[in-house]
């Protein structure tokens, strides 16, 4: 088999498992986008804070510490215990509900009935709000996420490829990790929604306000739950970016990755955002791989929005969304 | 104007076609609503009894379907009070009113074009199904036993309504008579102790307009369910129900049967467009 073939089937496979981790964070925007209609400025930096979270309370930190001390003059910093990735993970969980409450209760219900644009706009101060929270709470120092995935090259994959090709590809084993992670979380989310009460009333309040209403549905109720959801899916893409990358404010900014992503996949449609993630991340590698010779690499930095831009001329609705039709 | 409470006893009655009606549901004591300076009902007070048919008329902007949002909880009223089953009824959002037992139809139709018929009903029974959110979340315990039930239930809906054919089939996609024969079906399906049905015939033709009175006189009749609605075409009103409330610039200004109703000299006026002063 010629070298560029396998190369290039590497990138490829690269590609999926990149994509993946694209398509995690673009699935938190399509579960609020389709239960609300808002787009969630925030849900970047939800996936900072939750991280952060996370960090903080395995390590033991105590919250605000700097504010603490600057307050009062004192020294505190840790709490001098560690909390196992078990029990910090179901609290950090818990901490996004909370954090799921006070939107709604602070944000969402004054905005009932309002512009969708208007809603945009108070995500992207509670963006920011919870940028500086985060730092405020935790420091602002980027720090290592550790909750025990394996990390690194995949031996089974090098093994098995080196067997069949005579060349061993070179897979992360984190992102392999992911991807069977985001398989769950998407096979789970799917399950809800279609065949629960809950999922159904979800969708209900998708669909019509009113109409929710009238067959006994509590918007509040749904709205906080559809919010917990984002943030739990937000705590997902936190620890994947963060073990990957750790956990750090250019964390937030993977949400601009998700934009290209919902472009190609549909903002509305939860397998729109894997298959858009999985492209993106397929034509990103496979582009660079057989363009960056010729006109110079750096290509992963522009390609996405590039395919977005094309595909916003040619199928605005994406891939997967609802099709645009004005009926007169 | 008619007094209904000579007209009709402390007990019940029994309507000319043979159907037993029995005690006051719910009354509507004195209800006033504005809206800023525009007083939309006017102290108007009625009751609607288990088991008939109350229709509510009224020439356009009578204020009919401000009555009906009000019955619903989407309205609150500025003063008077509703008894519901005996007891007054605290300000309440309409959710709360909905699971109290209240279901209803909209004017314009508020179905969830998304979602297939069969989901749009089931819709309707989300507050039959007990479960919490973790046993739905893990399909475990009560969860998957409750989902048969409900679904039972509304496939019985269905075949009564008959829209067998269209279960699967996404509302958006449907013609406006069905659709209204859907959202029927998603009120029906809440087992509702009062149904109220706003314009149900609106924008419908000749024969659509027959089915559609057929299917609300055999739920009355198969299920026995309380009916409350709204319609302009008088010609079925006065067919369909028991009891009619006349409604004119927000004042109650008749309330009997149809016969009654229909030969009362204000009502006559109000329909025939005299002047007002």
């Amino acid at each position: 088999m010629p070298d560029t073939l396998l190369f290039a089937m590497e990138a490829t496979l690269n590609g999926l498992t990149a994509g993946v981790m694209y398509a995690l964070v673009a699935l938190g925007f399509v579960l609020i986008f389709k239960a609300s209609g808002i787009f969630n400025f925030a849900q970047g930096v939800m996936a900072l804070f939750a991280a952060l979270t996370l960090v903080g309370l395995q390590s033991g930190q105590i919250p605000f510490a700097h504010l603490i001390n600057a307050i009062f003059g004192t020294r505190v910093h840790h709490f001098g215990w560690n909390m196992p990735t078990f029990l910090a993970i179901p609290a950090t969980v818990l901490v996004m509900i909370g954090l799921a409450v006070l939107v709604e209760r602070f944000i969402l219900k004054h905005l009932v009935n309002q512009e969708p644009i208007i809603l945009f706009m108070a995500t992207i101060g509670l963006a920011y709000f919870l940028e500086g929270v985060g730092d405020i709470m935790w420091g602002a120092e980027v720090k290592a996420l550790d909750v025990g995935l394996p990390k690194g090259m995949s031996d089974t994959v090098d093994t098995l490829t080196y067997n069949w090709f005579g060349y061993g590809f070179y897979i992360d084993r984190l992102e392999l990790w992911a991807a069977g992670i985001a398989a769950i979380l998407v096979a789970s989310l799917t399950i809800f929604s279609q065949y629960t009460k809950q999922g159904r009333a979800l969708r209900a309040v998708a669909d019509d306000h009113q109409a929710a209403l009238s067959v006994g549905i509590s918007l509040r109720f749904i709205w906080v739950l559809t919010w917990s959801i984002a943030g739990i899916v937000a705590l997902v893409a936190g620890i994947m970016w963060g073990s990957k990358s750790g956990v750090q404010f250019s964390l937030s900014l993977i949400a601009l990755k998700a934009l290209p992503v919902l472009i190609l996949g549909g903002f509305t449609s939860i397998p729109g955002a894997i298959v858009g993630g999985l492209i993106i991340g397929v034509g990103e590698k496979l582009f660079d791989f057989f363009m960056s010779p010729i006109i110079g690499g750096a290509t992963e930095n522009w390609f996405a929005y590039m395919l977005a831009l094309v595909f916003l001329l040619f199928r605005p609705q994406g891939l997967f969304g609802e099709r645009i039709i004005e009926r007169v | 104007m008619l007094d209904t409470q000579a007209a009709s006893g402390q007990d019940g009655y029994i309507t000319p076609d043979g159907r037993k009606i029995g005690g006051v549901a719910m009354e509507m004591r004195n209800i006033t609503l504005r809206f800023g300076g525009v007083v939309a009902i006017k102290d108007i007070s009625f009751d609607i009894r288990w088991g008939e048919i109350r229709a509510i008329i009224g020439p356009n902007g009578a204020g009919k379907s401000s009555m009906l949002n009000v019955i619903s909880g989407f309205y609150h009223p500025q003063e008077g009070e509703v008894i519901y089953k005996g007891y007054r009824r605290p300000k309440m959002r309409p959710y709360q009113v909905a699971r109290m037992g209240i279901a209803r139809t909209f004017q314009n139709i508020a179905l969830f074009e998304g979602m297939s018929v069969l989901d749009n009903i089931m819709t309707g029974r989300l507050h039959h199904m007990q479960a919490n959110l973790f046993q739905q979340a893990l399909w475990w315990g009560k969860a998957s036993r409750e989902e048969d039930e409900n679904r039972a239930q509304v496939e019985k809906i269905i075949d009564f309504l008959e829209i067998q054919h269209i279960r699967k089939t996404p509302v958006a996609r449907l013609p406006y008579g069905l659709k209204k024969r859907v959202e029927l079906a998603r009120a029906l399906a809440a087992e509702p102790s009062i149904l109220l049905l706003d314009e149900p015939m609106a924008g419908m033709n000749v024969e659509e307009k027959e089915d559609m009175c057929r299917f609300i006189l055999d739920v009355n009749d198969e299920f026995g369910t309380t009916t409350v609605l709204i319609e302009h075409d008088m010609g079925v009103v006065m067919d369909l129900s028991d009891r009619v409330v006349v409604m004119d610039y927000g004042k109650k200004i008749g309330d009997g049967t149809p016969d009654e109703v229909r030969n009362d000299e204000e009502v006559i006026k109000a329909y025939l467009g005299v002047a007002h002063e």
